[in-house]
């Protein structure tokens, strides 16, 4: 559905996109995934024809982007705001103006759950709410293609799964979704392929799950970092990371691992195991942390 | 052009501006503050020199050469009487002597000729009385607060709102719809040009009830006048905020403007004697040409043709500034 081709972004020297290729195929879920900085409000902002490429290609339907592009895609932004003193409903009938066959308003209103708030001033909604919002205006074109760009950051954990829960809704309609994140779990949960950016550069490509397992045959034992000794050293099924007063251990025999901890004398108060997630392969593709 | 989009953005900021009392407020209150202070305490607000004509030739050694050493005031000589008798009616002289034949013209609503005659009295001239119904200050200041108050809402309520637009990503979340940059920038004109018009329709018919000011012209002529004199700021307002980013510059540019237009082109007081510098750097002002005219027609009667060279200066602003404005425009 979108060819993207040799893609590059400079800012007065700055190299944010650096020479990056993908395509998205139609109806799935294609998430864009990195550290803030990354570059994928960049890339993600080029494809919605907001931002000029400083070099390559980005073609839809086999087409550049133009009037059809226009009509066929739905954007939520990062940063946008509303027309202030305006009612929810209001605003969806002036958004519906401006499109020759959108999708009624009764519809939208389901799919984003908006019917709590419909005659509430903009201004005066919460984060969530203001989010269901912004997504419904993406979606009253019926468009094609939906672009969302970091929905979820800065919503409570609960409002970050009634999002969830309404892109799934979308994705049941065989929309393709574009999907920008940092967090690892949002794409986990919603991307059926990923791309994950480091520095402008595409790191690793493909299914989320398929890459995990690709990368992973392991699982990650965490233990409080002062519960071990400055000169510890992993047996040899293991590697160790430290975060935030965390230590992890990647390993690939978990009964190795534990063996060697207790004859150390380690204590395995607060022990915790787990399986790799994409916060773990981006620590190893990259040697640092996405959330730094 | 869609006429269903430009309505959509036309109706939204409509609502926008009913809807923010506190902004809508300050739109009546401000002129009809100005103005019923100036009508009722009718103190400050002119500049501290004292304007005085002057015709025909005095003797060297007459008593009013000393009068003529008075401090603090501006002796501006003129040929033609009668024009200079209708100025000292409008308010833009403060008094008249004709030397030759030792009498002044002083306009008795005027509180700068009332403490003029007191110094001129001992001088022994003879008054003669300006014909007519006198014309008080506060008939020569109204077009002027109305015209300040229009400049404000313009400038501010286009300019800054579409760089607040532009700031906050209102802009940005349009631009990704149909609705093209024309559109929207006509939706914004529009809206503004009803709302200053009824703003100042209102605030005229309410200060005239307090007030009963002088009106000798056409209605007729006295609205085309306003609204081709707010669409002149209007354009002015989108030139401004066809690129900036940031609401402090945009604040600075619009103050920048719009104080040299209150102080240059005559809201307060005339600028009669005034350096001819000054004077023409207030022609290219299109504030001071809707004043101008409507004074004219307010206060003179004027007709179409005689405000013809205001009504084409301010079409011309008005072009010019909006092709400029919605060319250089830009959604980021």
């Amino acid at each position: 559905m979108i060819e993207v081709e040799h893609l590059s972004k400079n800012y007065a020297g700055v190299v944010a996109v650096n020479d990056i290729s993908f395509t998205i195929p139609r109806g799935i879920c294609f998430g864009l995934l990195g550290p803030n900085g990354a570059g994928k409000t960049t890339t993600v902002e080029m494809l919605e024809g907001i931002k000029t490429p400083s070099a390559g290609t980005i073609r839809y339907k086999g087409k550049a982007l133009g009037q059809q592009f226009r009509d066929e895609a739905g954007i939520m932004f990062q940063h946008t705001a509303l027309q202030e003193f305006i009612r929810v409903e209001e605003v969806l009938k002036m958004f519906q103006q401006f499109y020759s066959h959108p999708r009624p308003i009764d519809e939208l209103v389901e799919i984003c759950v908006l019917d709590e708030f419909l005659d509430r001033d903009t201004r005066k909604l919460s984060g969530g709410q203001k989010q269901r919002l912004l997504l419904a205006i993406a979606l009253i074109n019926n468009p094609e293609v939906v672009f969302l760009d970091e929905p979820t950051t800065g919503l409570d954990p609960q409002s970050r799964r009634n999002l969830w829960a309404q892109v799934k809704k979308i994705k049941a309609e065989n929309k393709t979704l574009v999907l920008t994140t940092h967090y690892m779990e949002e794409a986990y949960e919603l991307c059926d392929e990923i791309i994950i950016i480091d520095r402008g550069e595409i790191i690793s490509q493909g299914n989320p799950k398929t890459l995990l397992s690709d990368h992973f045959d392991n699982a990650v034992i965490t233990l409080p970092a002062a519960s071990l000794p400055d000169d510890f050293e992993p047996d040899a099924e293991a590697s160790l990371h430290c975060q935030d007063g965390q230590i992890e251990i990647l390993t690939s025999d978990i009964d190795v691992t534990i063996r060697h901890l207790l004859s150390r004398q380690i204590s395995l108060h607060q022990l915790q195991v787990r399986s790799p997630t994409l916060e773990d392969l981006f620590l190893e593709l990259t040697g640092h942390h996405l959330r730094a | 052009m869609s006429i269903r989009r430009f309505s959509a953005a036309l109706q939204a900021r409509n609502l926008e501006f009913l809807r923010d009392r506190t902004a809508l407020g300050w739109n009546f209150i401000m002129p009809v503050l100005i103005v019923m202070g100036f009508a009722f305490f009718f103190s400050t607000g002119q500049e501290e020199l004292y304007k005085v004509a002057l015709t025909g030739q005095a003797e060297l050694d007459a008593p009013i050469q000393n009068f003529l050493k008075t401090r603090y005031m501006d002796f501006i000589p003129v040929d033609d009487l009668e024009t200079a008798i209708s100025k000292v009616d409008r308010h833009q002289l403060d008094l008249l002597v004709d030397m030759d034949k030792q009498r002044y013209w002083v306009n008795s609503t005027s509180p700068k000729g009332y403490l003029l005659e007191q110094i001129l009295s001992p001088y022994g001239l003879t008054r003669e009385t300006v014909s007519g119904r006198e014309i008080r200050y506060v008939d020569w200041l109204i077009p002027g607060v109305l015209g300040m108050n229009i400049m404000f809402s313009a400038l501010f309520g286009v300019g800054y709102v579409i760089v607040r637009y532009r700031k906050n990503g209102v802009l940005k979340r349009l631009r990704a719809t149909p609705l093209s940059a024309f559109e929207f920038l006509s939706a914004q004109i529009v809206s503004r040009m009803l709302m200053i018009v009824v703003v100042t329709v209102m605030v005229y018919a309410g200060t005239n009830l307090v007030v009963d000011f002088r009106m000798n012209g056409s209605y007729w002529l006295l609205m085309l006048i306003l609204i081709l004199g707010a669409l002149s700021m209007i354009s002015v307002g989108l030139l401004i905020a066809a690129r900036i980013t940031s609401e402090e510059a945009a604040n600075g540019l619009l103050n920048l403007l719009s104080w040299p237009m209150m102080l240059l082109s005559g809201v307060w007081f005339s600028l009669e004697g005034s350096h001819p510098l000054v004077q023409n750097l207030s022609l290219a002002l299109p504030l001071t040409h809707m004043i101008d005219a409507a004074r004219a027609v307010m206060i003179e009667g004027a007709g179409l043709t005689d405000v013809g060279e205001q009504l084409i200066a301010l079409l011309l602003f008005s072009v010019i500034f909006v092709i400029i404005g919605s060319k250089t425009f830009r959604w980021e």
